[in-house]
């Protein structure tokens, strides 16, 4: 049973992006029972080699979650789904008869409304416009996440046409997944191939550091995913956000500080003055998507780390 | 197997045919396609004349509506699909969900091929599409092994077409915003990656610079030629070492798998670079024509010709080609 909270804004940890080790994702979802958010997403988005968790422990950790606490689970899946291994693990997912899923990839969607499923879509699912809202709410979707590179002033228009019941996510704090690849690019940073891979990317909880010539930090690779190197952060955006009528802000996991994180974000929600959180971004933070201008640039003020 | 290639403009377009293209696709000149450069594209009257010169001569015309409408721009989005239903194009191609659901109800004998900008890389998502809006033709993203893309063939009622040759985008098409995360305008939303008006190029002391809004991509030694300065093919620090972190400068080259993608049943092979000139065009066109008509004949002791190789490395980006993730070891 999700908490009562009608008419109030939720807080959502997203998935984790990284390739974190079996006993860190334990105790971090250990902590996470803890945190003040509303709804956990559980499950490997960008890599299918990651086996530090295989399908049935996420299973494992959703129905741990859901029995002891008021948080609603949802099992999220891969975004980008190539081979026939992938697709089944996606079904197994997508069966599980108890959690409800967030489909990263139109395949996911594909087999959920085969089974008349409600789902969700997370930020891999291009939904641009109200009339694939609305065809996608026809299908069974129960909400959706506005796009990484969507505007407040798209959200508001999204919002003025949104199919009724149907709840708009937004991805309000993390390093923000801008691209994927069949290419993995840590691999390919440590001289290595994809198919021998050596699972690398477990040395770089929050993406290993790619930055300009001129020693500008740029980008974080994760595996076959590129993030960002700043981290978005829309936690001053609350009174807007609310006026939107967003209904839950996603905060994306790290390695580091999530649990102060989230406090910050659930304070604010309550009334509390919207905290600084520089010191818990590796390299500063970025809104330029969200005020309509370039994802890395930061448009609100903000002091240093 | 037929070849699909590039018409930017009518010159192009013409030579494509003349050149023995089986269908040739263009886009409207604003960002309801993905080639949405300046003096590139078509108005109305100039597709009419292409059609018509394409028709008479046998081949066939798509027209693509690729990018992903927001709501403001929505009305224009609707138009181009309605345009494309006047003019009677032989398919449209298009990636947008709400975009293919007003093409198919509004214009239910409009054929419909789903573009590479979907980002469809399996047959459960070509299922949703068919059985949505019941596309006849699909465009695969360039991340897929060659028996990945066998596998989707022969699980999807869908024909398949995959890019043969040309810029070879590594990422995820559709779902790549790195020209936004830097521009503020993606191949999605403005259709076009890494606009010009963004692109610098400067003389310091250092060497060459390119930039792309203002970030910093490569530079570049004496006598390097410096390229274009999109994101995945710059030169960037990781760790202690600077290097292509992303990709190389490289085209995309298929030509010596042809046998292998017949096979495995691909119903057409798309030539990239609408962006191109019409003598990049032609002589494309020319050498892949060519090719498929000598391994349709016989694909078992099908060898790609040293001169074809030769004259498509001409016009290669980077001088330099790959066969990308088709091949394995590639990713």
């Amino acid at each position: 049973m999700a908490i009562d909270m009608t008419g109030s804004t939720k807080l959502s940890l997203g998935p984790v992006l990284f390739y974190w080790s079996r006993d860190a994702l334990f105790d971090f979802y250990a902590q996470a029972a803890e945190m003040p958010v509303d709804i956990i997403y559980l499950g490997e988005t960008v890599c299918s080699k990651r086996r530090s968790l295989r399908s049935s422990d996420w299973l494992d950790i959703a129905t741990e979650l859901s029995d002891n606490t008021d948080k609603e689970i949802i099992l999220s899946t891969l975004a980008l789904l190539e081979a026939e291994s992938e697709l089944k693990t996606l079904r197994r997912l997508c069966e599980n008869g108890r959690f409800m899923v967030e489909a990263n990839d139109i395949g996911a969607v594909q087999i959920l409304t085969q089974r008349q499923l409600p789902f969700v879509t997370g930020p891999s699912v291009n939904i641009y416009n109200p009339a694939t809202l609305k065809l996608l709410a026809a299908k069974g979707l129960k909400r959706w996440m506005l796009p990484i590179e969507l505007s407040k002033e798209t959200l508001r228009q999204m919002q003025s046409q949104r199919p009724q019941g149907l709840e708009t996510e937004v991805f309000c704090y993390g390093r923000m997944p801008l691209t994927l690849s069949a290419r993995c690019f840590t691999a390919r940073s440590h001289n290595l191939p994809k198919d021998d891979c050596q699972y690398k990317c477990i040395d770089y909880p929050d993406g290993r550091l790619l930055a300009t010539q001129e020693g500008e930090p740029f980008l974080a690779l994760n595996g076959i995913q590129t993030v960002s190197a700043k981290t978005c952060n829309l936690l001053p955006e609350i009174p807007l956000l609310r006026e939107l009528k967003v209904d839950v802000l996603r905060i994306s996991p790290q390695s580091t500080f999530t649990r102060q994180i989230v406090d910050a974000f659930h304070q604010s929600l309550n009334g509390s003055a919207i905290k600084d959180l520089g010191k818990y971004m590796p390299l500063g933070p970025c809104d330029g998507y969200w005020h309509g201008s370039s994802g890395l640039s930061a448009c609100t003020e903000s002091s240093p780390p | 197997m037929e070849l699909v290639c590039p018409a930017g403009n009518l010159p192009s377009l013409k030579v494509a045919v003349d050149n023995g293209a089986d269908a040739v696709y263009f886009g409207l000149r604003n960002d309801t396609n993905a080639r949405h450069f300046p003096g590139l594209n078509f108005n109305e009257k100039r597709a009419a004349e292409g059609i018509a010169y394409a028709k008479a001569r046998g081949a066939r015309v798509f027209m693509a509506i690729n990018t992903f409408p927001r709501p403001d721009g929505w009305e224009r989005w609707r138009q181009a699909v309605d345009i494309a239903a006047s003019l009677s194009v032989d398919a449209l191609i298009c990636a947008d969900i709400g975009v293919l659901d007003y093409a198919c109800h509004r214009w239910p004998d409009l054929k419909l091929h789903l573009s590479v900008q979907a980002s469809s890389t399996n047959y459960e998502a070509l299922a949703f599409y068919h059985q949505s809006f019941g596309i006849k033709r699909a465009v695969l993203p360039r991340v897929l092994s060659l028996s990945q893309v066998q596998q989707v063939v022969e699980h999807t009622p869908v024909e398949i077409e995959i890019f043969g040759f040309g810029s070879l985008c590594v990422m995820v098409e559709g779902r790549c915003i790195l020209s936004s995360y830097v521009t503020g305008e993606s191949p999605n939303t403005h259709g076009a990656c890494s606009p010009a008006q963004f692109v610098e190029y400067r003389e310091t002391a250092e060497g060459l610079e390119s930039r792309l809004g203002g970030v910093l991509t490569d530079r570049y030694g004496k006598g390097e030629q410096a390229g274009y300065p999109t994101i995945c093919k710059g030169r960037f620090a990781v760790g202690k070492n600077t290097f292509y972190a992303i990709e190389e400068p490289t085209s995309l080259n298929t030509l010596a798998l042809l046998p292998d993608l017949f096979r495995a049943g691909v119903k057409a092979i798309k030539i990239e670079g609408r962006q191109r000139t019409p003598a990049y065009v032609g002589q494309v066109t020319k050498v892949w024509r060519e090719a498929i008509d000598s391994c349709r004949r016989d694909p078992d002791n099908f060898l790609a010709k040293q001169c074809w190789n030769a004259s498509l490395d001409q016009v290669s980006e980077g001088a330099s080609t790959t066969l990308g993730p088709y091949y394995r070891p590639w990713q």
